[in-house]
This record gives structure tokens, C-alpha cells and sequence, in this order.
């Protein structure tokens, strides 16, 4: 269908990123699959091709015999228009089909705001909004990625969920729905997803019923035939050596908002972080090899053409052989005008000498760390070991090393946490300028600090916690920024970033809602919600208007999903997706957590029982290996 | 350092490529291609590509220019090989000649067009190319980033005529319009001169004009034609290669 959209290109913004055609895209002969897949990362398409997890399940599909898959990205308006009134569809960017052809239809989601993108996309692609309406022919409309987690505000538009790595599961998946194809498709659309539920790991929201106490909360969510489990499993991708994805990155023509061949170094971490949904949901920590990495820059590098390697990870610096790879891969790149990034690190000295290694040739621009809560106390209600000393020792070593500036990042609105808590921000930053100009003898060195809203997230310590209203938020970050503005000696050395508390209300109530939230995304997708992790198209007005509308009828409201707290005996409504986390640890460690009680990483630490090995039958797996990256014989 | 001067093209659905878009294409081709660059001093050192007169956003072209600096000696058609495997088709690299003379962006003084306007009888596009062609000048309006301007579209053009199509069969009705323009400040583009046809006839085409870069090079006023602007360089002395020093045995 591409000469229908190739009409319209010549009237929107940016055409090229509607034509395809990238760098190591993939174009498989339909007729020879009889599997297909269309992938959505339901955002910009310069936000979602850069998106590893789309690249990586895209790879892994396409590999196989008789499998393809195709991308597909959120539209802008100026194209939805002109789609609208054409009759275009939804469609693949690799060989402009229509979504709707394909037998799944999968969207990553890393954030809750890409749900309305979700709708639009579903209704440009002329598929049934709700589950329920769609016929045979529809796709099996699959989620994924982190927000999936806790899919329920969603779970109306959804026939099933994937939580956890998504390698070996779209494989599971694609094997069962082949052998149904084949069998001339039997019992139809439920029969599948009956199959697909059977296996423990797939979510088949229809499957269950929830139902509520008479004060709203849930009363139990419970399977509506048997054969189904009451508890979804995540999946865990052991050895991540075996999966050195993606091999061939894309590389667009169109510019996107990262530039470079990521590797991802490990996965999962066990720091403990309490506000960190990514850390508690992706354990165990699996280290990919010293060796591995090596190998997947080298080809990656030959594939793409980037001049810059970013080294991925919850927390890059922890890597057991970090020290190593950077070295190793500083050597190899030295003459080949390859930059090298390590985003994610943490505050201590060895960051900033392993930042030097990685700037060697380079310019030393800027330094981020991320202490994440202002006071002491606050960084142990946490869980984030930081002392002052540490960070003020840290950037010291760094302005002594010629950086020039500082970022640091932090969150307001943690639990517990008072005015003094947030103001202590300000003090720090000025303590960090003090020493800085001390120890470079320079004025101009910058500190910058970036503030984000908390927000309680499901799978974490935190997801009984109530989140601080807008309104304080922004009071407490009002207060702040006087503060550091007021100072004559050192506010103007440094930068003030926030965000206001509002879209975190709105990310909160997505967050830990549950199945009564699905009205309002749809109220707010009709009442035209789009590309909601957008400043320019949010609208916080909107999403109340449209929660005040549509949720009395359940008795419950936003404040009662987003600054309420939770008690132990609570139903969550993620309840029956297993983490692996056990939930009963969870609560001790929010107890913990309001006795300012640390917890320290079990890398280096016996075991703290958070539950996840045994329950998933996983094990950490870290170095060192002891080998190291030997320089590469030079081919000219 | 030897200079290469390359013809390329942006066909097919990579003609939506920005010239932004292309460059970084092009200078990661170069790197996946091992092309032995010389890079500019400084902090942030790039690749040295002079790149001339990009066509628009959306119009197609067979006769895009450009020219790097290597650092070791390469042959331009091996070069042209390598660099072709390495860019995506549509992107295509169709001549490749050693830089021996200066100026090459002084040889492009016009452009040669084809306009394809789907769904216009060849009548009408005839018409409006003979009310354009009298008219003294023909204003027309453009969106810049500094608001609307006005200019006139008529006298940066050389030539413009409809190519009938007799075999065409009556009701595929599409007219193909030639079009020879001198690059004058501010540019004329195929699309000023299409809406000056709207402005002096009212040619309104019911699809986007489907615009493609024929040509591009030296205007000769005599015979009004677009010459090569690499034969110049094709034609040239080769420049000797430096003599070795110091092979004597002894």
C-alpha cells in the first residue's frame, strides 16, 4: 500500500520516517511466512527505532524460517489526518502493510504513556478497540516491556500479555500459534489464547475476573475457566551470551534520539534501589561476558557505521569486569574516532576514573550522577548508599580531572520525605560548586540539578506508598528553586531542571490502576489523547476531566489510585502477575524502608530472600572471567 | 590528499531523505566502507564531504554532487563499488572521478527537471507552460524560515516545455513537463515554477507533482544545454603520482 501513503508524504512533517528502508531492516517474502508479526513501538518513530527491545525481538523473528516481522510506530497528527480522510491504515514501515494482515500484533511499552498511542493505532489499523469485538482475522494483540507489568488499565484493549524478556517467549509463542494456523485454526481467537494461557506464561486478561469489595478496593482476581493458572510467570533469558541481539542494529536515515550501537552489558540489578521498578522486576543480574561485548561492538561497529558505543545497563558501572572493558575497548577504538558511553553510573571516585578511560582523546564535557534524594536520610529511606562525603569526594576527583561540569539527578515527592529533605538538594549543589571551584581554581565550572516527580510503581517496596500530590510537588520544588536562585555566591553556577508535578499524576493513575482505568485512557483517546510523554500534546486537564467523567460510576477517583496509601492486606491489582518478587518481602523491605533500614546488594552480600531465584529457578551469573580484550588485528 | 568528486542519486521512496538525512547516511557508508578519510582538525574532527546544492526534501534526483578528501590514494571506481555496497539502494553513487581541476561547485549554474503531473491532460499542461513562457515575470509566493516571501519564478527559467506521450492510452491522464533552470539568488525550484503555472493558468494538479533532478552542470547560454560538470576533471592530465624516493638498491 505504499503508493497510497506515498501520496501523502509530500504534506507532512519529516516523511522519511514513514518510508522505511533503514540499514539492516529485513523485507521477508509474505507468501513464505506463515507467521507474522507486526512490532509497535507505540511512540514517535524517532523515539522508537532506537528501541532495543524492538530491535532485538525484530532480529531474533526474523532469523527463523517461515517467521517475519515488521515495525510499525505512532503516526504524527499531520499523517492521522491525511490517513483518516484517505482511508490509509496503520501500516509497517518495512513493506507498508496493513497491521491489521499480520497474526500479532505486539507493542513494547516502557512507559504508560504510550497507551492512547496504543488506541490509535489499533483504530487506524481498523482492529476493534476492545478484545472482545475482534473477529478471527484480527491480530492477537500482545503487550509487553516494563509498563506490562501491570497491564490491567489496559486490559479491555488487550488479548494477551508477555512480562519479562521477550527472546525465548515471542519463539514459545510463534511455535503455538503456528501449530494452530496449521490445524486450520480450531476453536478460533479463544482457542489460541486458551493455548497460549496454558503454557503459565501469557497473560490472557479475559481469563480472569476481578472482583471488588463494596469500598472499592479488589476483593480477588480470579481465573474464569479452568486450565488457566491463578499466577503468570515472567520470563527470564538465562546466558545472555547466547543472545547477542541485536547483531545488525538499524540504522535509520531519518535522525532519531539515540545515535549509536548499544550493547547491552547486563541485565537486571540488585542494588536494591526501593523506587526502582526496572531493578526489582529484571533480577537476577546477568552479566554478558568481557568477551561477549567485545565481539558484539566489533561486529556492530562493521554494520552500522556509529561513532559511538553506548554500554547498557541499570547500572553500567557495575559490570564485574567494567574496568577491563572500558580499557579494552578505549585501546581498540583509539585511532577509529569511536566515542564510547557508559549512561547509568553511580557516585563514587572509580566512575569518574572509568569516565576518564572512556574520554582518553575526547573532550570532558560533562559528568551524571544520580544520588536521587537530597538528604541522607531520604537516600536511606531508599535504599541508595550515598553519603555527602562520597558525593563531594567524587566530584572532586572529577573537576580535579578537568570535567567542566556536573549533572546530578534527583526525585521529589519519595516517601517520607519533608521540605528540609528537598532543600538539602540546594545545599548539596552548592557544596559541589565549593569544591569544585577549590579544587580546579576555576569560576566557570557548572553544576546542574535535574529533579524528577516520584511515582510509586507496581513490583517495588514503594507500591503501597502514597504519591505526593501536584500541588505539593510543585510547592516543594518552588521552594528549592528560591533557594538556589537566592544564592549570591554559587546559584549562578548552577542549573535548575525540573518537571512539573502533573504528568506524574496522570503516570501514577496509569501506573497502579486497574481494570476500572481503562475508561478514562479510552474517554481520553476519543476526546483526542495523543503522544502523551509529549509536553506539546499532554494535557493534564484533559486526563482529569475525562477520570472525573468516567470513574464515579466505580466509586473511586484519581487521589484514590495515586496519594493513597495501600495497607498489607490489600488486593494489588498486579497480584496475580509473578515478579518472582515475594510480595511478603516486599513489605518488609517498605518497612525497611520508613525505619531508614539498608539493605546491600547480593552480589557481594548473602542472599536477602527477595524471592526471585527460586521462584523463577534463576541464578546470578557474574565475572569476572578473568579474560580480557586483546587489541584487533588490523585489516587495511 | 586525493580529492574524489561523486555523482549520486535519491531515487525511489529515499527522495523523503533530507539533506541532513543523507549526510549522516553517507559519512556512516563511509565508515562501514573503511574509505581511508582525511578529517578536519579540532575538538570534534569530521570527515572532509563538500557537499553542493542539495535537491529539496521530496524531489527526486539522478545528479547529486559531492566531493571528500582521502588521505591515501584510492581508485575512483573501486571507490564507487565500495560505497555502493555500503548505501542503501535509492542512495546510489553513479560516477566517481578524481578532483584535477578547481570549482566544481562554480560548474553547476543550472539544473535540468522533469516534472510529472498525474492526472493533468497534456492540453492543459501545454497551455499553462505557453502563458508562463509570455508572461514578463510570474510572482510567486514561498514559505521561508523568515516568514512569506515573494519573487519572481520566470526569469531563472531557461526552458520549459510538455513532452507529449501519444501512446499514453485517453483515460491514464498524465503530463510530463521539462524544465531548465539557471541557479539564481533566491533559488527557483520546481515547485515556484509550479505555482507560477497555477498563478499565470490556474494548473492546479490534482496528486504532488512527481519531481526528479535530470541533470545538473555548466548552463551553456549558446546552445541552452547542461553540460557534464565532471568532464572537466575526466579530461584533465592526470596528476603524476608522486615519485618514490629512495627505492635505489644499493
Amino acid at each position: 500500500m505504499f503508493p497510497q501513503l506515498e501520496a501523502l508524504l509530500p504534506h507532512v512533517q519529516k516523511p522519511i520516517q514513514y518510508v522505511g528502508g533503514e540499514l539492516n531492516s529485513t523485507v521477508k517474502e509474505w507468501e513464505s511466512c506463515d507467521v507474522t508479526w507486526a512490532l509497535m513501538y507505540p511512540d514517535a518513530y524517532e523515539v522508537g527505532l532506537p528501541n532495543q527491545g524492538v530491535m532485538i525481538l525484530y532480529e531474533v523473528l526474523n532469523e527463523r524460517e517461515g517467521v517475519l516481522a515488521e515495525r510499525t510506530y505512532s503516526v504524527w497528527p499531520d499523517l492521522e489526518a491525511l490517513m483518516r480522510e484517505h482511508g490509509v491504515p496503520q501500516f509497517t514501515v518495512d513493506s507498508h502493510r496493513p497491521v491489521r494482515a499480520f497474526d500479532v500484533f505486539g507493542l513494547s511499552f516502557s512507559t504508560e504513556l504510550g497507551y492512547t498511542n496504543m488506541l490509535t493505532a489499533l483504530d487506524l489499523a481498523g482492529i476493534p478497540l476492545e478484545a472482545r469485538n475482534r473477529g478471527l482475522d484480527d491480530p492477537i494483540v500482545l503487550a509487553g516491556g516494563h509498563a506490562a507489568f501491570n497491564p490491567e488499565p489496559i486490559a479491555e484493549f488487550i488479548d494477551c500479555v508477555v512480562i519479562g524478556d521477550g527472546e525465548q517467549a515471542v519463539l514459545d509463542m510463534t511455535a503455538i500459534i503456528r501449530a494452530w494456523k496449521a490445524e486450520g485454526r480450531p476453536g478460533g481467537r479463544e482457542e489460541v489464547l486458551f493455548r497460549l494461557a496454558r503454557t503459565g506464561g501469557v497473560y490472557v486478561p479475559a481469563f480472569y475476573d476481578v472482583e471488588y469489595l463494596p469500598d472499592g478496593r479488589i476483593g480477588r482476581v480470579v481465573p474464569n475457566r479452568s486450565g488457566v493458572p491463578w499466577r503468570v510467570s515472567k520470563h527470564t533469558v538465562m546466558d545472555l551470551d547466547e543472545w547477542p541481539y541485536p547483531k545488525q542494529p538499524l540504522v535509520p536515515l531519518a535522525e532519531t534520539v539515540h545515535e549509536r550501537m548499544s550493547v547491552e552489558i547486563f541485565r537486571g540489578c540488585t542494588r536494591g534501589c526501593r523506587f526502582c521498578q526496572a531493578g526489582m522486576i529484571t533480577r537476577p543480574v546477568r552479566e554478558r561476558s568481557i568477551t561477549g561485548i567485545g565481539e558484539m561492538v566489533e561486529k556492530g561497529l562493521k554494520a552500522t557505521g556509529f561513532e559511538e558505543v553506548g554500554l547498557l545497563s541499570l547500572s553500567s558501572a557495575d559490570h564485574s569486569e567494567i574496568g577491563d572493558i572500558a580499557k579494552g575497548l578505549a585501546d581498540r577504538y583509539e585511532e577509529d574516532k569511536v566515542g564510547l558511553s557508559l549512561p547509568s553510573t553511580r557516585v563514587d571516585a572509580f566512575n569518574v576514573d572509568l569516565a576518564n578511560e572512556l574520554t582518553r582523546n575526547g573532550r570532558r564535557s560533562g559528568l551524571t550522577f544520580a544520588p536521587e534524594g537530597g538528604s541522607e536520610r531520604l537516600r536511606k529511606v531508599i535504599n541508595k548508599m550515598v553519603s555527602e562525603e562520597d558525593l563531594i569526594r567524587t566530584v572532586a576527583t572529577a573537576y580535579g580531572n578537568g570535567w567542566r561540569q556536573v549533572k546530578l539527578y534527583f526525585m521529589c515527592g519519595l516517601p517520607t520525605e519533608t521540605d528540609e529533605d528537598v532543600l538539602q538538594i540546594g545545599d548539596m549543589a552548592i557544596n559541589v560548586i565549593a569544591k569544585g571551584r577549590e579544587v580546579s581554581g576555576a569560576q566557570d565550572i557548572r553544576c546542574t540539578v535535574s529533579i524528577g516527580g516520584f511515582v510509586p510503581k507496581p513490583h517495588t517496596p514503594f507500591q503501597w506508598a502514597p504519591q505526593l500530590s501536584a500541588e505539593e510537588t510543585d510547592a516543594r520544588l518552588t521552594k528549592l528553586r528560591d533557594k538556589i536562585r537566592g544564592d549570591k555566591k554559587y546559584g549562578r553556577s548552577i542549573g535548575f531542571r525540573y518537571h512539573d508535578g502533573k504528568p506524574g499524576i496522570v503516570e501514577g493513575l496509569l501506573s497502579r490502576g486497574d481494570r476500572r482505568v481503562g475508561a478514562v485512557i479510552r474517554a481520553v483517546y476519543e476526546d483526542g489523547g495523543r503522544f502523551d510523554g509529549w509536553r506539546e500534546y499532554f494535557s493534564y486537564d484533559r486526563w482529569m476531566a475525562c477520570a472525573e467523567k468516567t470513574l464515579p460510576e466505580s466509586g473511586v477517583d484519581v487521589d484514590w489510585y495515586t496519594t493513597r496509601e495501600r495497607t498489607y492486606e490489600e488486593v494489588l491489582p498486579w497480584d496475580h502477575l509473578d515478579s518472582g518478587l515475594d510480595k511478603d518481602w516486599l513489605w518488609e523491605d517498605w518497612q525497611d524502608a520508613l525505619d531508614e533500614t539498608e539493605v546491600e546488594d547480593c552480589r557481594w552480600t548473602p542472599c536477602f530472600d527477595c524471592g526471585v531465584c527460586p521462584q523463577m529457578d534463576t541464578q546470578i551469573q557474574i565475572g569476572p572471567t578473568g579474560k580480557k580484550l586483546l587489541p584487533l588485528t588490523v585489516v587495511k | 590528499m586525493q580529492r574524489i568528486r561523486l555523482r549520486y542519486t535519491k531515487r525511489g521512496r529515499l527522495r523523503f531523505t533530507s539533506h541532513r538525512d543523507f549526510q549522516r547516511a553517507f559519512e556512516r557508508a563511509l565508515r562501514r566502507a573503511e574509505v581511508p578519510m582525511a578529517y578536519s582538525a579540532g575538538f570534534t574532527p569530521h570527515p572532509k564531504v563538500s557537499y553542493a546544492n542539495a535537491a529539496p526534501t521530496g524531489t527526486g534526483s539522478e545528479a547529486e554532487y559531492l566531493e571528500i578528501a582521502l588521505t591515501q590514494h584510492r581508485d575512483p571506481d573501486t571507490l564507487r563499488e565500495l560505497l555502493n555496497e555500503s548505501l542503501p539502494p535509492g542512495l546510489d553513487i553513479t560516477d566517481a572521478v578524481e578532483a584535477r581541476t578547481s570549482g566544481l561547485a562554480d560548474r553547476l549554474t543550472a539544473s535540468v527537471w522533469e516534472l510529472r503531473l498525474d492526472g493533468v491532460a497534456d492540453e492543459d499542461a501545454e497551455r499553462a507552460v505557453a502563458a508562463f513562457l509570455v508572461a514578463e515575470t510570474v510572482e510567486v509566493q514561498r514559505r521561508t524560515k523568515n516568514g512569506m516571501r515573494t519573487f519572481d519564478a520566470r526569469a531563472a527559467v531557461a526552458e520549459l516545455r510538455a513532452c507529449p506521450q501519444p501512446d499514453r492510452p485517453a483515460d491514464e491522464r498524465c503530463a510530463i513537463l521539462r524544465l531548465v533552470v539557471r541557479h539564481v539568488t533566491p533559488a527557483v525550484r520546481p515547485d515556484d515554477v509550479l505555482s507560477g503555472l497555477r498563478a499565470v493558468a490556474d494548473l492546479a494538479p490534482p496528486v504532488p507533482a512527481a519531481v526528479t533532478r535530470l541533470a545538473q552542470g555548466l548552463f551553456d547560454e549558446e546552445s541552452g544545454t547542461v553540460t557534464d560538470p565532471l568532464a572537466l576533471d575526466r579530461e584533465a592530465v592526470p596528476i603524476a603520482p608522486p615519485t618514490a624516493v629512495g627505492t635505489a638498491s644499493p
